[in-house]
């Protein structure tokens, strides 16, 4: 490895990392990246879904050209709200998320990893694979370098740490201590092979095109999460989340967890007969903007994962990855160009945050994962009465409609207005 | 088409489908390994036995202690967390090595 300086040096390449360094290489910064797997995506996981704005603001048509390898555009997108046997769906689909911009693709991480931080090569960044970050270096408060596992020390003007959920960097800057088990979730998912034309006769799709469908109730087994599967060409990505302090309580396996939830008559159908091709887990952050660590320091910015950045809520994590390392790209390419890389310099990141939808996103879920979290309503008398409200509804059984009526209130008023008036108020934040 | 269900698929099955690049060296160990760890005196629970998603840790009753299988180990880092009395250090796998996920 070089042991000449660099401008930037950013540890590791996933979403976050490999924004940032293609950003700061594009602006002319010789950039390191460091990548502690043996090639880009050996470490990471994720559902997979990607929201195509962010990466279009940074690879402008990454669909049309390029030669990204996306799955599906998901035109289609569902939730299921279950109990053990039962189960109501909202879903909604439309083609208008095929114009413009495209909304989303189901992506295969270890693949997507390896095309994304081969365009930051492209772009003049130097990928090491491999390479274990060990220490940070500082002199006089701040921070200069990074020291390797194998003995190596590279020096630079500023350290982007995008070293994903359990950032031993962040810990090393003293940034964070060790996530608390609430703080975040376990998650466990299989890809299954499937042919693809089994795929779109299953999921009611036209050839090439995708959906998502999210599961909560009764699959989560009392614990604060969901289930989800996703399309892929010619296979499918199902799993599991939930808090890791729900799994500590209840001492099951994410493994197990997975196997009883191919079980849950919603899903059972749709993977009949699929290969497993393999099997991943990984922590997700789920602590939101109260766990958010500080953002920077002298010579020293954070971004993605390991800076919590997540909207569990409302799906999303990679895109603010992505949008996060561009604007820490953005603010050190800034830096250079003044010469300064303190604090006060590196602070512009969080003013740019501030500015996307990052920062304000956060900010307005930030109560929502205890509103329901502390509610138990949520995990079974919702569900429960989700599906109890639509079989009154759709079931004709001979009795006038105004008993059904009854019925219904007589279900609601278990747990009464007021009290699912409070219920629900909080979820106005994950409606839109 | 009717519905089907899947066989049970053990955990050991599960890691059967990846592949790693095998290190001759732990990356995980207990800080305290004695006779007299929180694990053998006090834990009872032992989370990281029944939740780690790849088997890595096994109580042996019959030795009284953990037994950490570093090689199943797939990076997710839940053990030191989930450890009630913070007794596990998880390192990365050094230069490359550990897990390498092929869809992830």
């Amino acid at each position: 490895m070089s042991e000449s300086s660099y401008d930037a040096i950013v540890v590791g390449a996933g979403p976050a990392g490999v924004s940032a360094a293609l950003i700061m290489a594009r602006q002319g910064l010789k950039v390191a990246l460091l990548e502690r797997g043996e090639y880009p995506g050996a470490k990471n996981v994720q559902g997979a879904v990607l929201y195509s704005r962010m990466l279009h603001e940074i690879i402008p048509n990454f669909w049309k050209e390029g030669g990204a390898p996306l799955e599906r555009p998901v035109v289609e997108q569902k939730t299921c709200i279950a109990t053990e046997n039962s189960w109501v769906t909202f879903g909604y689909k439309s083609r208008k998320f095929l114009e413009g911009v495209p909304n989303a693709y189901t992506i295969i991480r270890a693949r997507f990893d390896q095309w994304y931080a081969a365009q930051a090569e492209a772009a003049g960044v130097e990928l090491f694979c491999g390479v274990t970050v060990r220490e940070l270096i500082r002199k006089e408060g701040r921070i200069i370098g990074v020291k390797t596992a194998d003995g190596d020390t590279l020096e630079a003007s500023v350290v982007v740490a995008c070293d994903g959920v359990n950032s031993f960097l962040a810990q090393k800057a003293g940034f964070i201590d060790e996530w608390k088990p609430t703080e975040v979730a376990l998650g466990a998912k299989e890809v299954l092979a499937l042919d693809s034309s089994v795929i779109e006769e299953r999921f009611g799709l036209e050839p090439g095109e995708g959906s998502t469908l999210e599961i909560f109730g009764s699959v989560t087994l009392g614990m604060l999460g969901y289930a989800f599967l996703y399309t892929n060409k010619e296979s499918v990505s199902l799993g599991v989340g939930c808090r890791l302090s729900d799994y500590q309580a209840k001492g099951i396996r994410p493994s197990d967890h997975l196997e009883l939830v191919k079980k849950h008559p919603a899903i059972s159908r749709l993977i009949a007969g699929a290969k497993t091709l393999e099997y991943s887990s990984h922590l997700i952050p789920e602590g939101g903007l109260k766990s958010m660590p500080p953002l920077f320091a002298d010579g020293f910015l954070v971004a993605g994962d390991a800076a919590q950045m997540s909207n569990a809520a409302f799906r999303e994590g990679s895109n603010l990855a992505m949008t996060a390392g561009k604007l820490a790209g953005e603010t050190v390419a800034q830096a250079k160009v003044q010469g300064d890389f303190s604090a006060k310099t590196l602070s512009l990141y969080a003013e740019k945050l501030k500015s996307s939808y990052i920062l304000p996103d956060m900010e307005e879920t930030k109560d929502l994962e205890h509103s329901i979290s502390s509610n138990p309503g949520f995990l079974e008398f919702y569900p429960q009465l989700a599906c109890d409200l639509a079989h009154l509804r759709f079931s004709v059984d001979g009795r006038p409609k105004r008993e059904h009526l009854k019925d219904a209130f007589r279900l609601l008023r278990r747990r009464g207005f007021i009290q699912i008036a409070k219920d629900l108020w909080p979820l106005r934040k994950a409606a839109l | 088409m009717s519905p089907e269900t899947k066989p049970e698929m053990t955990v050991e099955a599960k890691l059967g489908t990846l592949e790693w690049k095998k290190s001759p060296e732990t990356h995980i160990s207990l800080r305290d390994a004695t006779g007299t760890a929180p694990c053998v005196v006090k834990c009872q629970d032992k989370p990281c036995v029944s939740v780690c998603p790849a088997k890595v840790y096994e109580w042996e009753a019959d030795h009284q202690k953990i037994v950490v299988n570093y090689e199943n180990c797939i990076e997710c880092g839940a053990c030191r967390m989930l450890c009630p009395f913070d007794n596990i250090i998880c390192d990365w796998p050094l230069g490359g090595m550990g897990v390498k996920y092929k869809y992830g």
